[in-house]
């Protein structure tokens, strides 16, 4: 409990062997430990055979998309990786020397690109791809943080547009129109299909999910009770049931024809459950903020809305941030449900490979795979939300 | 030109809030009479107005393993019902372990023991940040599919883990088969260790919430008071701990028995997976998806009253 300074030794003895028990306790642990990562590194460089995973990148990275058009995801890829690098020197500003957390960044981003793409055994042409683009996000990075700085207030403002802009450029790129070919959502798939499934209701259910809380928090009796009800349907029934209902009513629902694809229907699911629940981590940012800011604004002659816009929502999104961003990790990782009402998301691929007679028993390292990729992605979107939450702050920021 | 006392009709304090609620009333009806009518039309189309009278039919599937007895004659609601007693028993195993394994954990965070702390915490990041599905067909097509057979069959005191199922009690090998009183299957027991082991995960954090709620004075006059560790724990912390662990723990629940769902990943015969095949065989939508989400409310409001029993109980009694 205490922090005094101490010897790195005493400090360890304190921690691991202050009483005969928790040296027992130590020890045992420390035998358990060193057992499981034996057992573990035996077998991922000396039993597990990776060709299971080396044979069938393209696959789990795009699913079906067809080879001739697949430029149209690398020139994403490519933007993608621009904006990146822009918004991250934007963001990071003048200094000359990088931070020691976008040192550590581009070095991981740097090792990723080599020893990934290589232990992958991608083709060359696409290993020199991936190094090529990790390079340039790495350069508009340096680029932007050494001269965006100079750049005019106004076009510095202009810069987050791109998002947007950006993710309705990939969804015509990706689904195809305005003259490049139609690649229908059937052919979409893996690492693809579940980036595309999850960011899409992560964009529509967060302004949802204010709208229902901002209801159930009403003075309206209907719209209160109407998000209540809609709130509680949603949370009460497991999401593989709701998923179900979209699949096999969704087109007794809507006239003849214009019920939407498979994919869209599961995404429109995802989307509506998981407002459900982003409206409840809204709420407790709503109740957590003292009732006199309302008030106060509200008194000042503020509209309703203008009330709500400028001084209630900041701040009760601000206190709502983990828990809203806990919902997107969940939401992240619900996708993988696609796989079981038969589309292919990362692990609905992942069964069609282990399918395959040729690869037949090769769970554990498709698995593996999988789990290690989606622990960095919802670790990395954890850490984000920390470290966002940090800045926005207004009183750690007013330290700093 | 109006005297500027006169409030503008949109303005208006009593007639705005009825005319907001009214329009939206009013969407809300247009928009679900819309769904209703296409609902009914395409029902009637295609022969599937609502009707129960299918239940009474003979299912005629087999269903792998059973609490209820059950066998392919039997009617639908027969088979939904094995169902659902299936779903109810994986829930209240799953209940009780990943308690006592999310206790363990959670309370590990205030060890003494360094190492101990953070293997915890390493536990509730590792196990979080990976979705439950991906856990459960590691579980059943990693480890417990994988699992020998016969005499290579990994035995413990009282428990036999063989590819034929658990065996708890004292089974016996008869011809290269294990037979014993207590069997569990590989799928039962994939799924309960997938879910014990994601569920005491989020409840290592609910308990681990609970138990800082407790203000250090307490731990401390406790033990000045001469009390060791364990009875500080026992006695003074947990009956203060437990009022904020409580409400927690009731979500956490509730998620579990809608996490059970997922069974039909590996093969278990749950509601959701028998409604499944209720689906496929009869095409009647719309009464399997009101059967399913009337279960699963019914169990999700069950367990809420029973902790709400509990939050009343261990609530702070005032003379």
């Amino acid at each position: 409990m205490t922090s005094t300074p101490q010897a790195p030794l005493a400090r360890l003895r304190r921690e691991l062997f202050a009483t005969p028990l928790d040296g027992l306790i130590t020890l045992g642990l420390v035998g358990f430990l060193l057992a499981v990562a034996a057992a573990l590194l035996r077998w991922v460089f000396f039993q597990a055979e990776w060709a299971v995973i080396q044979a069938n990148t393209t696959l789990f990275a795009v699913g079906r998309y067809p080879i001739e058009q697949q430029w149209r995801l690398w020139l994403l890829t490519t933007l993608l990786a621009a904006a990146t690098g822009l918004s991250w020197g934007l963001l990071r500003g003048p200094s000359r020397r990088w931070p020691v957390n976008d040192q550590l960044a581009a070095g991981i981003l740097i090792v990723l690109a080599v020893v990934g793409s290589w232990a992958l055994k991608l083709a060359p042409a696409i290993q020199l791809r991936w190094c090529g683009i990790a390079a340039l996000m790495l350069a508009v990075r340096w680029a932007a943080g050494r001269w965006g700085h100079t750049w005019p207030m106004g076009l510095r403002r202009l810069v987050p547009l791109i998002w947007p802009l950006l993710y309705l450029l990939g969804m015509v790129l990706i689904s195809g129109g305005l003259g490049l070919m139609q690649v229908p959502p059937s052919e979409w798939g893996g690492l693809l299909l579940t980036l595309l499934e999850a960011s899409f209701a992560i964009l529509l259910c967060f302004p949802l999910g204010i709208l229902l809380a901002l209801g159930r928090r009403s003075d309206l009796p209907l719209l209160r009770w109407g998000s209540v009800v809609y709130i509680e349907f949603i949370r009460g029934a497991p999401l593989i049931t709701l998923l179900f209902l979209g699949q096999n009513i969704l087109g007794f629902l809507l006239p003849g024809g214009l019920a939407p694809d498979r994919v869209w229907r599961a995404a429109w699911v995802l989307t509506f459950f998981a407002a459900a629940y982003v409206a409840e981590a809204v709420r407790s940012g709503l109740a957590a903020l003292p009732a006199g800011q309302l008030e106060a604004a509200r008194s000042l002659g503020l509209p309703m809305h203008q009330a709500l816009i400028h001084v209630v929502l900041p701040q009760a999104l601000r206190i709502a941030l983990p828990a809203t961003v806990g919902q997107f990790i969940t939401l992240l990782q619900d996708t993988t449900l696609l796989s079981l009402i038969g589309l292919l998301d990362l692990l609905g691929t992942a069964r069609t490979v282990m399918a395959n007679p040729e690869f037949l028993g090769k769970n554990a390292e498709v698995y593996l795979v999988l789990a290690v990729l989606f622990w960095c992605c919802c670790a990395a979107l954890g850490l984000g939300s920390r470290a966002l939450e940090s800045r926005l702050n207004p009183l750690t920021t007013a330290k700093a | 030109m109006p005297s500027p006392a006169v409030t503008p009709w949109w303005r208006n304090r009593r007639l705005m809030p009825w005319l907001v609620q009214g329009i939206t009333g009013l969407v809300v009806l247009v928009v679900v009479a819309f769904l209703v009518g296409n609902l009914v039309r395409n029902l009637t189309n295609a022969g599937l107005l609502l009707s129960w009278s299918w239940l009474h039919n003979p299912a005629g599937f087999d269903l792998s393993e059973t609490l209820l007895p059950y066998n392919a004659a039997l009617p639908y609601w027969r088979a939904l019902l094995a169902g659902l007693v299936n779903t109810l028993r994986v829930v209240a195993a799953g209940l009780v372990g990943a308690t006592v394994l999310g206790t363990l954990i959670g309370v590990s965070a205030f060890s003494s023991n360094g190492l101990l702390r953070r293997l915890g915490r390493a536990y509730v990041e590792l196990i979080r940040n990976i979705p439950l599905l991906l856990q459960l067909v590691f579980w059943y097509f990693v480890v417990f599919l994988a699992l020998p057979g016969g005499e290579q069959a990994i035995q413990l005191p009282g428990l036999v883990l063989a590819k034929s199922g658990l065996y708890l009690g004292r089974p016996e090998l008869v011809n290269g088969v294990w037979q014993g009183q207590l069997r569990l299957t590989v799928e039962f027991g994939a799924l309960l260790t997938g879910l014990v082991i994601y569920t005491a995960a989020f409840i290592a954090e609910v308990v681990r919430g609970g138990v800082a709620s407790v203000p250090a004075g307490q731990w401390e006059a406790a033990r000045s008071l001469g009390l060791t560790p364990l009875q500080t724990l026992q006695r003074i912390v947990l009956p203060q701990a437990l009022r904020v662990i409580v409400p927690g723990l009731n979500s956490q629940y509730i998620s579990l028995a809608k996490n059970s769902s997922l069974a039909v990943a590996c093969g278990y015969t749950d509601l959701y997976s028998v409604a499944e095949t209720t689906l496929n065989q009869t095409g009647r939508a719309v009464e399997v998806v009101l059967i399913l989400l009337g279960s699963y409310l019914v169990i999700d409001l069950l367990i809420s009253a029973v902790m709400n029993g509990v939050n009343a109980w261990v609530q702070i009694k005032e003379r």
